[in-house]
């Protein structure tokens, strides 16, 4: 199947997904250095973002988060790319510096779980 | 969106690596929020800047734009994590020490003034009505929109930064008439006579509102320390970035028709103020979130004349204002009694949970909100209840 987005920060990249319907904070809710998701009751609670494609709705959470995805980038253990049905500026500044690729406006529901996809550009196929 | 052929230039990478990732960060959030183009900003606020939340990766980030970038309009900097040149006797880490100051000398490069404050209306950074500007630190973003009328989205560290590398910024959110609107209407009839009670009344209604924009009716009049302390705890409750205050603030007066009502009366006041306190003894008593004005660096002064302190006691100012307190000979009764200035941070951003404390006594109903986040007890007093738990006997 393919979907086409709106590109946040374009590039190629592919992985398994890891799908949540519950937005991530990055500050607080994933350790920058392992990319273990820590935060209390989220579903994705111990599950590790490294070379996965993440899937969620959208951030939340302090602005401090773009920080955490730069940090994550610097150790090694980020997603290789982001896919969210609406990014907010937490994210998007956190794609974009620490060059990982993201593409929003797309609809995630229809993402099933540990799918091997790719991401070009706009485009997510799977 | 459109863009001039200057802003081309910047984007391609003619002016290098730290302008071009700016203005991609630029882009990206006018793309998201459908602004059409960029506009000039006058003056940039960054926030970012205590060691403790950037961390080795925020470092690094800087340190990369610092290879090329340089600030092109007026740029003022939040509070640090310790006072920059009195860390030691603040009880500060020597490794967190030399981390925070590599934070600043990246600053430093990229042409940032190291004013290291929260109120930079109060140093030297006081836009006027109607101006453009890209401000970061969540109380000053209230303060700006609301008491001087200027025009910023709530920035975070990145996209501030990328305003002052650019001189631009998305044309968006509040830079727009409509955007700035009340969204909800608060019809004050409690008595809030002090900062404090402007800071629990800011708290309650940040909390009801959330990102909208509350019109606050039956308050006369309010001062500069009124409305800095409402404006840090609509900010800290809330997603607020403005409100307005019949009489008080430059826009109030246009509530559109058939906007939302609530009320806050003397019941409300006292439910907040109640809330904001945890039990416990204070072992740390700091004042200055947002950083203290000259007349509350007086007011101080005036409480501890010929007193001693017996408790940990930080007065947060910035640096500017610290400099007017000599002047004025506050500082050297404040320091007499034992009281330590913290210039250039706040019991916020300094690792206080790591220094031993565990229940902080403050005038600031902002610091309460994330001080109960960083695991302490908190105490919500009014100043001058402040310097008596401060110089109480043991």
């Amino acid at each position: 199947m393919k979907l086409r987005g709106r590109i946040i920060f374009s590039g190629e990249a592919e992985g398994v997904a890891l799908v949540t319907s519950q937005p991530i904070s990055f500050l607080g809710g994933v350790d920058p250095t392992t990319g273990e998701v820590i935060e209390r009751g989220h579903e994705l609670r111990g599950e590790c973002v490294k070379d996965r494609v993440l899937v969620f709705p959208h951030g939340k959470g302090s602005t401090v988060g773009s920080y955490v995805l730069y940090r994550l980038s610097k150790s090694g253990v980020a997603p290789s790319a982001i896919i969210n049905e609406r990014c907010e500026p937490i994210v998007a500044v956190g794609a974009i510096i620490s060059g990982i690729p993201c593409v929003d406006m797309i609809d995630i529901s229809r993402i099933e779980r540990d799918v091997r996809l790719s991401v070009r550009g706009a485009t997510v196929e799977f | 969106m459109q863009f001039t052929t200057e802003e081309k230039g910047m984007l391609s990478g003619r002016d290098g690596h730290a302008t071009k990732k700016s203005m991609e960060i630029l882009v990206a959030l006018g793309e998201i929020y459908g602004a059409k183009r960029l506009i000039p900003v006058s003056s940039v606020q960054v926030s970012g800047v205590s060691y403790k939340n950037l961390g080795d990766a925020g470092i690094e980030f800087l340190m990369e734009l610092a290879e090329d970038g340089k600030a092109r309009v007026k740029t003022t900097l939040n509070p640090a994590g310790m006072d920059l040149t009195n860390w030691k006797q603040q009880g500060i880490d020597a490794n967190f020490a030399s981390k925070q100051l590599e934070v600043i000398d990246a600053y430093r490069r990229l042409g940032l003034e190291i004013s290291c404050t929260c109120t930079p209306y109060l140093a030297g950074n006081e836009p006027h009505l109607g101006e453009h500007i890209a401000w970061g630190e969540s109380s000053a973003v209230v303060y700006a929109n609301s008491v001087l009328g200027a025009r910023t989205n709530r920035e975070g560290g990145p996209s501030a930064l990328a305003a002052s590398l650019t001189g631009r910024t998305p044309l968006y959110g509040y830079h727009l008439d409509e955007n700035r609107a009340a969204t909800v209407v608060v019809d004050v009839t409690a008595a809030v006579r002090s900062a404090e009670g402007f800071a629990a009344m800011g708290y309650a209604i940040g909390k009801v509102v959330k990102n909208g924009v509350p019109y606050f009716r039956g308050i006369k009049a309010a001062a500069l320390e009124e409305l800095k302390e409402l404006s840090a705890a609509l900010a800290s409750s809330g997603g607020v970035a403005m409100f307005h205050m019949a009489g008080v603030t430059p826009e109030a007066g246009k509530v559109p028709k058939g906007t939302e009502r609530v009320s806050f009366g003397q019941r409300d006041l006292a439910e907040v103020t109640a809330g904001l306190s945890d039990e416990g003894e204070p072992d740390f008593i700091s004042v200055g979130c947002p950083h203290c004005s000259l007349k509350e660096v007086g007011t101080i002064a005036g409480l501890l004349r010929g007193r001693k302190v017996t408790r940990e006691f930080w007065i947060c100012t910035s640096r500017e204002v610290k400099r007017q307190s000599d002047e004025k000979g506050y500082s050297k009764t404040i320091e007499r009694s034992g009281a330590k200035f913290a210039c250039d941070t706040c019991m916020v951003v300094a690792p206080v949970e790591t220094m031993g404390f565990s229940v902080v006594a403050t005038n600031s109903a902002k610091a309460c909100h994330y001080l109960r986040n960083n695991g302490l007890r908190v105490r919500f007093l009014t100043l001058d209840r402040c310097v008596a738990e401060a110089t109480k006997p043991n």
